[in-house]
């Protein structure tokens, strides 16, 4: 016996399913042998004709054709479907190195990139950040840091009044006499901000930041401030450099000294020593004004300008670039 | 201060070279700026001297000389017109190459050879006088090369002292801190008292004792009034930075670099009476050695006779009593002078005087004897005279005393850090010219008198570290006690504000704390502005009231440097003053202008408008959960524009305001695009909510979407506020999706259209009971504002 009507069939619908280019032809096939009246389910309604013993191999090799059948159209639909996917996503591909749409990213100030620096550095050593105002008065700015009235160290603040006497801030140490007029020792603060002197010229601006630091406690030695600025300067810039302590002047400190960094010429050899910081002993006339016992306690402090150990950090050659705002200048700094 | 490194050596034995000395000073707190040579290689210079002078056969300006040299005699071409037989001079034989870099020939000068030339001082790097030939004393020895006659083989030392140490202002001052830095044995010149040979005395009274309480006067009588200055001495003073000016002066300056003490010199016949030492009285005058005329302040010190002032005491000489090219009698002076009363004088008056420098930094209340002795044996010696009787006026009670300090060892090292030894500390103190009492570990310091820094125990301390030397004191690691101090979690820190502001496109700027009042004026910005008494400049004159001066100006510098998409902030502080007093606060400065994204391929630009400002700072409120409710108002502020700026309300305070600029003023400052700006109070924006948490519900959200018309002069927030205050927490949210003005709607009104969501925490909500919810907002709408559903 040769093939079975429903076998025939079946090998007509396939060939038909395999050569359907699309979704519809393949739905015209489907309809053709499948749908209510498809070839093959006329062939299941034609079984009740056949004489009882051959009904049911009859009607089991209609089922498995119409079963293949099915299968071959789902396999060819979805293999369609793909298809039709991938050509519509092929038609949106975009060029992906067109720019995006955006706008122009900002940044922060040089200075203040350089500042929030120090300040993670002072924060993670345990220094809080103090603050103070701007415009101060003569106490706080000087009588109480032990300058004397009349005394030539008030020349080298080359001050901004007020014409009631008021001044603007020649540096942030009066945050060290606010802070210590109301806290007790153990104080250690750190006081950014910004300072102002009568100054303008190449490498003078009228206004510029500066970094105060104060530790007071008992058993605070001139030994803990040199390990403490040597542990900064390192800190700050990366790198191992040398770092000296060199007896200056200030009249807040005694011992005072200048902090001066052996700096790295551009082949990694050592250059010249380059002054960064200030820095000494709390002077006890200071203490006592802030009604803190100099026999009991000891302390260090340490000032810094911001606008410095930016032109260092980042490699700016001119000072005034700070405050020229060029955004061609700032945007290098984001 | 500057100095020559041979006199140094002249007081102390040191081995060290001046570049080591120089680095030693720096290290023991005295900066060496810098070490340079004297005079420039001058090989090939010798003494010549001139032995005929003819004229020039061809050229009227120019002489023909014989010189005497290193060898035979030759012929010199020279046009100075003080070449004079007789006159030694430096010599630039053939093959000398001067400082000038011209090299010297055989030349012919209009037909004559010349073999040589003959040199003034700036040809050799010595000096300024170009009027004619260096002239040389009448001693020299022809042929010896000059750098070895006059000692150019020297460096100067160029000291940049701290205003503690006026003890360094001197030969001997710093002679003593390099006994005590190096170990060297420090020496004096003699100086021997000049016995009396006159009678010629002057009155002397002290006025003003606690200004000048010792004053002491010497006369000097029958000087030669054409004697030189020495040519050691004129090379001594070159190398400090001061020029001779004739035997007297000379001598004064000499001493005052020696050691230490200004010294003055009046010319006798000029002095009426006596000398009287006391305060400057009001309206007098005084024309100074500089040829200014001055009034001196009342807190001024002067230098009187029995009729006027002679000298603004401290300070400067007066010119009518000077020594002149004639004076023959002299009255020297060597006073001490408080420093209260000297300080800052100078500098009132626009002065800067080598004698001010020390008296106001403190001159050693010991030295005036020894000055005027050294003084007078030195003029004898240079111009001859008759000395009189030392005249000193002394009142002990107003001189500074140097009080004995205590220094404890334990101290020492507890501030140290140190395990410094008793005897190391005794013997830097005995370097250091103290004079120390030893009880085992305690010590009572007397400083010398020229040392009026050292007052305290710290002072000793640090006296004892800087010369044991800081890079040799131990060092230790951070450690400490540590106590937390951190601030409120609702406190929002200030980087976190500038952060989110870089996030969007801000860049931070930095602009000056003072403007010019008339910058304020133009924006109205002045009210409150406090000036300065001492401006840099009149665009600097006020400090800001505001931070839009300064981000408007970097905002036009840009837009002219070819930006023009930007957004700015500053922060800082604005300082007011007015009748409720002074106020400094923190304030953000906003400025944006251009277009609202970078130029894209895909769309057109879009220029900023107010809604994008609105939009960066209603992010800026949301994303800081600020305390209290929001609100923007319409306001009127003189530089914005006046139909689009607001004030921004937190919990019922301003708390800054936003807008346009003023095109009117967009246009005066050249602006050629519209800038939107604002300023906020940090402090206000700055306070959050601490979070906490509430159920927001798992129900569905129900949308309704509402379109009335309304009348213009009602505010949006206004109809919103009543939508939410009618429907309570139910109305989870509003939106305005659309706002329509034109056809079909009245004129002076316009179609708003808003989404209400609604939701209920604990149930699913019904439509109907949203239709009733619409239905009584409808109305409600209608009542207050007379509004319509649209259609």
């Amino acid at each position: 016996m040769g093939q079975t009507a429903a076998e025939s069939l079946l090998d007509e619908a396939l060939g038909l399913v395999a050569g359907a280019e699309d979704e519809r032809t393949l739905d015209d096939v489907r309809v053709r042998f499948l749908g209510k009246k498809g070839a093959l389910t006329a062939q299941l309604k034609e079984l009740g004709k056949l004489p009882p013993e051959e009904r049911r191999e009859a009607g089991q090799a209609v089922n498995r054709a119409k079963q293949s059948l099915e299968q071959a159209i789902q396999a060819r639909a979805g293999e369609l479907g793909r298809k039709r996917l991938a050509e519509q996503l092929a038609a949106e591909s975009v060029d992906v190195t067109l720019p995006g749409r955006r706008h122009e990213a900002g940044g922060p100030h040089p200075v203040s990139r350089a500042l929030d620096r120090l300040l993670v550095i002072f924060r993670q050593l345990g220094f809080d950040v103090a603050t103070g105002p701007e415009v101060e008065d003569d106490y706080f700015n000087f009588e109480a840091l032990n300058f004397p009235p009349h005394h030539p160290a008030r020349a080298m603040h080359d001050t901004f009044y007020l014409p009631d006497g008021r001044l603007l801030r020649t540096h942030t140490s009066p945050v060290q006499i606010r802070v210590m007029k109301e806290q007790a020792p153990p104080v250690r603060i750190i006081a950014p901000g910004r300072v102002f002197r009568s100054d303008s010229d190449q490498t003078h601006t009228p206004q510029f930041h500066q970094v105060e630091g104060l530790l007071v406690d008992r058993d605070v030695t001139f030994a803990d401030l040199k390990g403490l600025l040597s542990d900064f300067v390192n800190a700050f810039f990366e790198d191992d450099l040398e770092v000296r302590l060199r007896p200056s002047y200030f009249p807040f400190t005694e011992p005072s000294a200048e902090v001066d960094v052996r700096w790295r010429n551009a082949d990694g050899t050592p250059g010249n020593w380059l002054e960064v910081l200030g820095c000494g002993m709390v002077h006890p006339n200071v203490l006592t004004n802030c009604g803190i016992d100099p026999e009991t306690y000891t302390g260090y402090a340490f000032g810094l300008g911001v606008e410095r150990f930016a032109m260092l950090r980042y490699r700016v050659d001119d000072l005034r670039l700070f405050f020229d705002n060029d955004l061609r200048f700032l945007r290098q700094f984001r | 201060m500057k100095i020559s490194y041979r006199w140094l050596t002249e007081w102390a034995d040191t081995d060290l070279a001046a570049d080591e000395v120089a680095e030693r000073f720096t290290l023991a707190g005295l900066e060496v700026d810098s070490v340079e040579p004297v005079a420039p290689p001058l090989d090939g210079v010798v003494v010549g001297e001139i032995v005929t002078v003819e004229p020039h056969p061809d050229a009227d300006r120019l002489r023909v000389c014989t010189v005497r040299g290193d060898s035979e005699e030759r012929t010199i071409v020279c046009g100075a017109p003080n070449a004079r037989v007789g006159l030694k001079a430096p010599l630039a034989t053939l093959g000398t190459k001067l400082p000038g870099g011209m090299k010297i020939k055989p030349a012919k000068l209009r037909g004559v050879a010349s073999a040589g030339m003959l040199c003034s001082e700036p040809e050799l790097g010595l000096g300024e006088d170009s009027s004619g030939l260096m002239e040389l004393p009448a001693d020299a020895p022809v042929g010896e090369s000059l750098t070895d006659y006059l000692g150019l083989d020297d460096c100067v030392l160029e000291i940049d002292l701290t205003p503690n140490r006026a003890d360094c202002l001197s030969v001997r001052g710093l002679a003593r801190e390099l006994g005590a830095i190096d170990g060297c044995v420090v020496h004096s010149p003699a100086m021997e008292a000049v016995e009396a040979e006159s009678e010629r005395s002057v009155e002397i009274e002290l006025q003003s004792p606690e200004d000048c309480p010792r004053y002491i006067g010497r006369v000097i009588e029958g000087i030669n009034p054409q004697a030189a200055t020495p040519t050691w001495m004129v090379e001594k003073l070159r190398r400090s930075g001061i020029r001779s000016l004739g035997p007297i002066v000379d001598v004064t300056n000499y001493v005052l670099l020696e050691l230490g003490q200004p010294m003055h010199a009046f010319d006798l016949s000029r002095i009426t009476g006596g000398i009287r030492v006391r305060r400057a009285g009001k309206g007098e005058r005084i024309t100074l050695l500089d040829g200014q005329e001055v009034e001196p302040d009342e807190d001024m010190l002067l230098i009187a006779d029995h009729e006027k002032p002679l000298a603004l005491g401290g300070v400067m000489g007066g010119l009518d009593s000077a020594v002149g090219e004639s004076t023959s009698d002299i009255l020297l002076e060597s006073a001490w002078f408080n420093p209260v009363v000297i300080s800052g004088r100078a500098r009132r008056l626009g002065l800067a005087t080598e004698s001010a420098h020390r008296f106001e930094r403190g001159v050693d209340p010991q030295l005036q004897h020894t000055a005027v002795e050294r003084a007078t044996a030195l003029i004898l010696d240079i111009a001859g005279g008759r000395a009189g009787p030392v005249i000193e006026k002394r009142l002990d009670e107003y001189l500074p005393e140097t009080a004995p300090v205590r220094l404890r060892l334990n101290r020492l090292n507890r501030v140290l850090g140190s395990e410094l030894e008793g005897d190391e500390v005794a013997g830097i103190l005995g370097r250091l010219d103290m004079n120390v009492k030893r009880d085992g570990d305690d010590f009572v310091v007397r400083a010398p008198s020229a040392r009026r820094d050292i007052e305290i125990e710290a002072d000793l301390i640090e006296e004892v570290a800087r010369i044991y030397g800081y890079d040799r004191l131990p060092s230790q690691r951070p450690g400490g006690r540590l106590s937390l101090r951190v601030p409120a979690e609702t406190q929002l820190p200030e980087r976190f504000l500038r952060e989110q502001l870089a996030a969007r496109g801000y860049q931070q700027v930095m602009t000056w704390s003072f403007v010019g009042l008339d910058q304020l004026e133009k924006l109205g910005l002045h009210e409150g502005a406090q000036p300065l008494a001492n401006p840099l400049s009149r665009d600097m004159a006020v400090l800001r009231t505001s931070l839009l001066p300064g981000v408007i100006e970097v905002a036009g510098r840009n837009l002219r440097r070819q930006h023009d998409t930007f957004r700015l902030f500053e922060c800082g502080a604005c300082f007011t003053a007015g009748e409720s007093g002074f106020d400094e606060r923190q304030r953000l400065g906003l400025l944006m202008t251009g277009s609202v994204r970078a130029e894209h391929f895909s769309e057109s630009a879009r220029a900023i408008d107010f809604f994008d400002l609105k939009g960066e700072i209603e992010h800026l409120l949301e994303r800081n959960a600020v305390a209290g409710p929001v609100q923007f108002r319409r306001c009127e502020r003189d530089w914005l524009h006046p139909g689009q700026s607001a004030e921004l309300i937190i919990d019922g305070q301003s708390a800054g305001w936003l807008g346009q600029l003023h095109p009117a003023l967009e246009k005066e400052l050249d602006l050629d695009q519209a800038v939107f700006v604002a300023e906020l109070d940090i402090a206000s924006i700055s306070q959050s909510n601490l979070p906490a948490h509430h159920d927001t519900g798992r129900f569905p959200a129900i949308r309704r979407d509402l379109a009335v018309v309304v009348a213009d002069k009602h505010a949006a927030a206004e109809l919103l506020e009543t939508l939410h205050k009618e429907v309570g927490d139910l109305l989870e949210k509003t939106v305005i999706f659309d706002q329509y003005r034109g056809k079909g709607i009245e004129s002076g009104c316009r179609s708003l259209a808003i989404g209400l969501i609604f939701r209920h925490v604990s149930r699913t909500l019904k439509d109907s009971e949203v239709d009733d919810l619409i239905d009584r907002l409808v109305a409600r709408l209608e009542e207050r504002f007379d509004a319509k559903l649209r259609g």
